[in-house]
């Protein structure tokens, strides 16, 4: 039972949504069964509509990993968004500026410069914080405007492509990250990026003192532990993950930077943080639950003639579940829920 | 029985359960009018769910609770209020903008035409301050004045509300001495003009100077009833912990060695950037356990931080065994073998999300063999967490327990082990046993003193002044920013330290 308890809270969570959900489009003239199974129809029936639930969840899986490992050192990272766009369209310079390059150098070269972008993008936010106090929050927000409009304008200056769009060349087929069969390559970089995140946090030295630094930063200080240098750090790596989520998306998705392209990829990042409870590995059921989501959204607009935007609602739903202990307490009828503190970071310090 | 004869309150056959723990069983209380009744117990005894149950506060599971023979059925404050009960809560219940008036009217204001009379609350406030002795402006605004006035604003809003059964919870543990003697002698005249006073300590020094009967608990349950003739403190402190205890700290004379930390004209300013240190000279010799006594804001918490690296110094300097320190990063300081005991050691001690094992090596888990690399080796934590928690005695002595789970005096004796076991030459201990049993606090200081006869230097800062004359070698008292006097402990006049502490002066 205890164990079982973190489970349980998300579980409840996505049950109650997808059962108001179903309320939902009963009322708006729909069959909620035919809708449901053409949600799974479009996300899970075949091996390609696996590919793109896959495919959906890679950059959610990235996103929700940059929050929840920021939240881990009591940071809420809201510039997710900034910190994949400033990914995407330097994975996408280093994609089609280089020709002649092998794969096996020119694909990661365009991924690591991407993340490493994102991880410079996200550090101003922590060096914000730690040497002038400024609140993460507000500086990640503002910084997701500048990031926003400085790619947009290097989208439509200096990298802009041939033609009247606003957009960056294609990337060398040398820097594509490619499908294999109907599988997205780049989940398998985002499951890595989940393990290896589980293990820093959990097995290293770093991961210790950014725990310690989350869960008490006063008494972190007491015993030696550099807060200003876990916050920068922690930005630092939660920029790379969003970085690396924008460069996957544009070497394995787009193939190029379109500014528009991932709108809300970094800011369902949040939804999926909390619905894992800020747990590295919670992140990929996560986003493969909110990815099927999104992949079977058209199948059930064709087939069950339902607006997508449903699915917006049942997120929106799961998310507010989540966020909402009292509901799920109550559904654990008297029996005490071990604390649902999903902000526990937000303000701290 | 009449009705004439019945205690103003009687407790019997309480028992409250909370999960799985029996916090009160089968308790029986009798509080006669114009008596100071003690309840004396350690911290988890149940004494303060026992008061709590009495104020209406928490339902008994069984049992009832009679006043002046009659049984009661409280479901809150304002019930208890209506019987003429109140009680000073440990944390006070004061609203820190408002003056003294408002604040003891609040919630029963008098009124002129719909509007509240200030004035009349001042006068009445005023008047009930004259009767029993207490000395406060109405007019003055809490947050403005010191802990000891504050309480006895809850005092008197007690008084206000012509409560005739008055609750102290834990009153004399925020106080300085003196403050201390100023409340006993204002409940002695509230008992003399009839009010019934139950009193909430573990001190047994006030228990005996000022109790006229006296109830022991120990785990739930009343253990002994007793009135201050007929016993003593030794006796007091055997029946709270259930063994005998030794209430004087045995020790032998200390044997200094070399200047182990020099403190020479040092100057610090606290967070607001005021000076809180103005010059501090100190030195504390290997071997010898210097304290600090002074009333809490003079200056102590800002000595502890300068000396542990956590705040910057204006000027001055500090000097660890020949090695200057100052501007040192408290990690570096830490290595260079300077031990700390935070005063607030769930606030800065401990990490209570974190395990046992991890908090006892928060100091050191980037040391050898905790980890290699980078890479943290947990089994070589869990060794010696291991170790160490069957060495100081931790209980329950699960190394997998999230340190939140234990006591107080558990959780310091995690923070003492972690401390006391790695190298070092100087061990700073600020308040190591604020809020601890005295089975605890017995334990911590026969360490102290071990680790002094090993060779350690000690800085002990204490607001509890009985600490710091029965641990310290030397006593140095902290007053404004500046030592006012330091001297050897043995034969020290104890009021002379509780006049300096309180005025900076010996008059």
């Amino acid at each position: 039972m205890k164990m079982l308890k973190p489970v349980a809270v998300p579980l409840i969570a996505v049950g109650l949504a997808l059962g108001i959900g179903a309320i939902i489009l009963a009322v708006s003239g729909a069959n909620p069964i035919e809708a449901y199974g053409a949600l799974i129809d479009g996300s899970l029936s075949s091996q390609k509509t696996v590919g793109r639930t896959l495919e959906k969840a890679t950059p959610l899986i990235m996103g929700g990993l940059a929050v929840a490992f920021a939240f881990r050192a009591g940071l809420f990272n809201i510039g997710g968004q900034g910190q994949l766009v400033v990914g995407g369209i330097f994975s996408a310079a280093v994609g089609f500026g280089f020709e002649g390059l092998p794969w096996i150098i020119h694909a990661p070269m365009a991924l690591a410069i991407g993340a490493l972008a994102g991880a410079a993008w996200g550090s101003i936010a922590g060096i914000l914080k730690a040497t002038r106090g400024a609140h993460e929050v507000i500086t990640t927000i503002m910084l997701n405007f500048v990031a926003l409009n400085l790619t947009d304008w290097l989208a439509s200056n200096p990298w802009k492509d041939e033609g009247i769009l606003s957009r960056t060349p294609a990337v060398e087929e040398s820097a594509l990250i490619p499908l294999w069969g109907s599988f997205p390559t780049g989940f398998l970089v985002a499951v890595a990026a989940s393990i290896g995140c589980w293990y820093l946090l959990e097995r290293t030295n770093l991961g210790f003192e950014i725990r310690s630094v989350g869960l008490n930063g006063d008494a972190a200080r007491y015993v030696g532990i550099s807060v200003q240098r876990i916050v920068i750090a922690t930005m630092a790596i939660s920029g790379l993950l969003a970085g690396a989520g924008g460069a996957i998306e544009t070497q394995g998705v787009i193939g190029r930077y379109e500014p528009g392209f991932n709108a809300g990829l970094g800011f369902n990042g949040i939804t999926i943080a909390l619905l894992a409870r800020n747990h590295p590995l919670g992140v990929i059921p996560a986003a493969l639950l909110i990815g099927a989501m999104e992949a079977g959204g058209s199948m059930m607009q064709f087939n069950a003639d339902v607006a997508p935007e449903i699915t917006d609602i049942i997120e929106a739903l799961m998310l507010l579940f989540v966020a909402t202990p009292i509901v799920v307490r109550w559904f654990f009828s008297r029996q005490e829920v071990a604390e649902v503190s999903v902000t526990a970071g937000w303000g701290s310090s | 029985m009449g009705v004439a004869e019945s205690p103003a309150l009687e407790v019997q056959g309480v028992t409250k359960r909370f999960g799985d723990v029996l916090a009160n069983e089968d308790v029986g209380l009798r509080v006669e009018r114009g008596r100071i009744h003690a309840l004396l117990g350690e911290n988890g005894a149940g004494k303060s769910t026992l008061v709590n149950i009495i104020f209406g506060l928490y339902q008994a599971d069984t049992g009832e609770v009679r006043r002046n023979g009659e049984v009661l059925n409280l479901n809150g404050p304002r019930d208890a209020i209506a019987h003429q009960i109140g009680m000073v809560h440990q944390h006070f219940q004061l609203v820190p903008v408002l003056s003294v008036a408002e604040n003891v009217v609040l919630g029963d204001e008098p009124t002129r035409h719909g509007v509240v009379d200030l004035d009349r609350a001042a006068a009445v406030v005023r008047e009930l301050s004259e009767r029993f002795g207490l000395d406060i402006d109405p007019k003055s605004i809490v947050e403005d004045l010191p802990i000891g006035i504050q309480q006895r604003v809850e005092i008197l809003r007690a008084l206000y509300r012509e409560v005739d059964i008055l609750i102290l919870d834990e009153p004399t543990a925020v106080l300085t001495p003196q403050e201390t003697n100023h409340l006993l002698n204002v409940l002695r005249g509230l008992a003399d003009t009839g009010v019934a006073v139950v009193f909430i300590t573990h001190k047994l020094r006030e228990v005996m100077a000022v109790a006229d009967e006296i109830t022991v608990m120990r785990r739930g349950r009343v253990v002994g009833h007793t009135v201050p003739a007929d016993t003593d403190e030794s006796d007091l402190a055997s029946m709270m912990v259930g063994r005998p205890v030794e209430l004087r700290l045995k020790r032998t004379p200390a044997s200094p060695g070399d200047e182990m930390l020099t403190i020479a004209d040092l100057v610090v300013d606290d967070d607001r950037q005021t000076r809180a240190l103005n010059g501090i000279n100190l030195d504390i010799r290997a071997g010898e356990v210097v304290g600090v006594a002074g009333v809490e804001g003079n200056g102590q918490r800002e000595l502890v931080e300068a000396v542990t690296g956590l705040r910057g110094v204006v000027s001055g300097s500090i000097i660890l065994d020949g090695e200057e320190i100052t501007g040192r990063s408290p990690r570096q300081i830490s290595t260079m073998g300077v031990a700390h005991i935070p005063e607030d050691r769930e606030k800065f001690g401990l990490i209570g999300a974190h395990t046992v094992a991890d908090n006892m090596v928060l100091n050191r888990y980037h040391h050898r063999p905790y980890s290699r690399h980078g890479i943290r080796r947990p089994a070589a934590v869990d060794d010696e967490a291991t170790r160490l928690v069957e060495e100081f005695d931790v209980r329950p002595p699960n190394i997998a327990a999230m340190v939140a789970t234990l006591s107080g005096g558990n959780k310091q004796k995690v923070v003492a082990a972690r401390e006391f076991s790695h190298d070092s030459k100087v061990m700073v201990a600020a308040q190591p046993t604020r809020g601890i049993d005295i089975g605890n606090i017995e334990f911590i200081h026969r360490r102290l003193i071990e680790y002094r006869d090993a060779g350690m230097a000690i800085l002990l800062v204490s607001a509890e002044l009985d600490e710091v004359l029965g641990v310290s070698d030397r006593v140095a008292v902290i007053y404004g920013g500046r030592i006012v006097s330091c001297e050897p402990a043995e034969g020290i006049d104890r009021d002379r330290v509780g006049r300096l502490m309180l005025s900076g002066a010996d008059g």
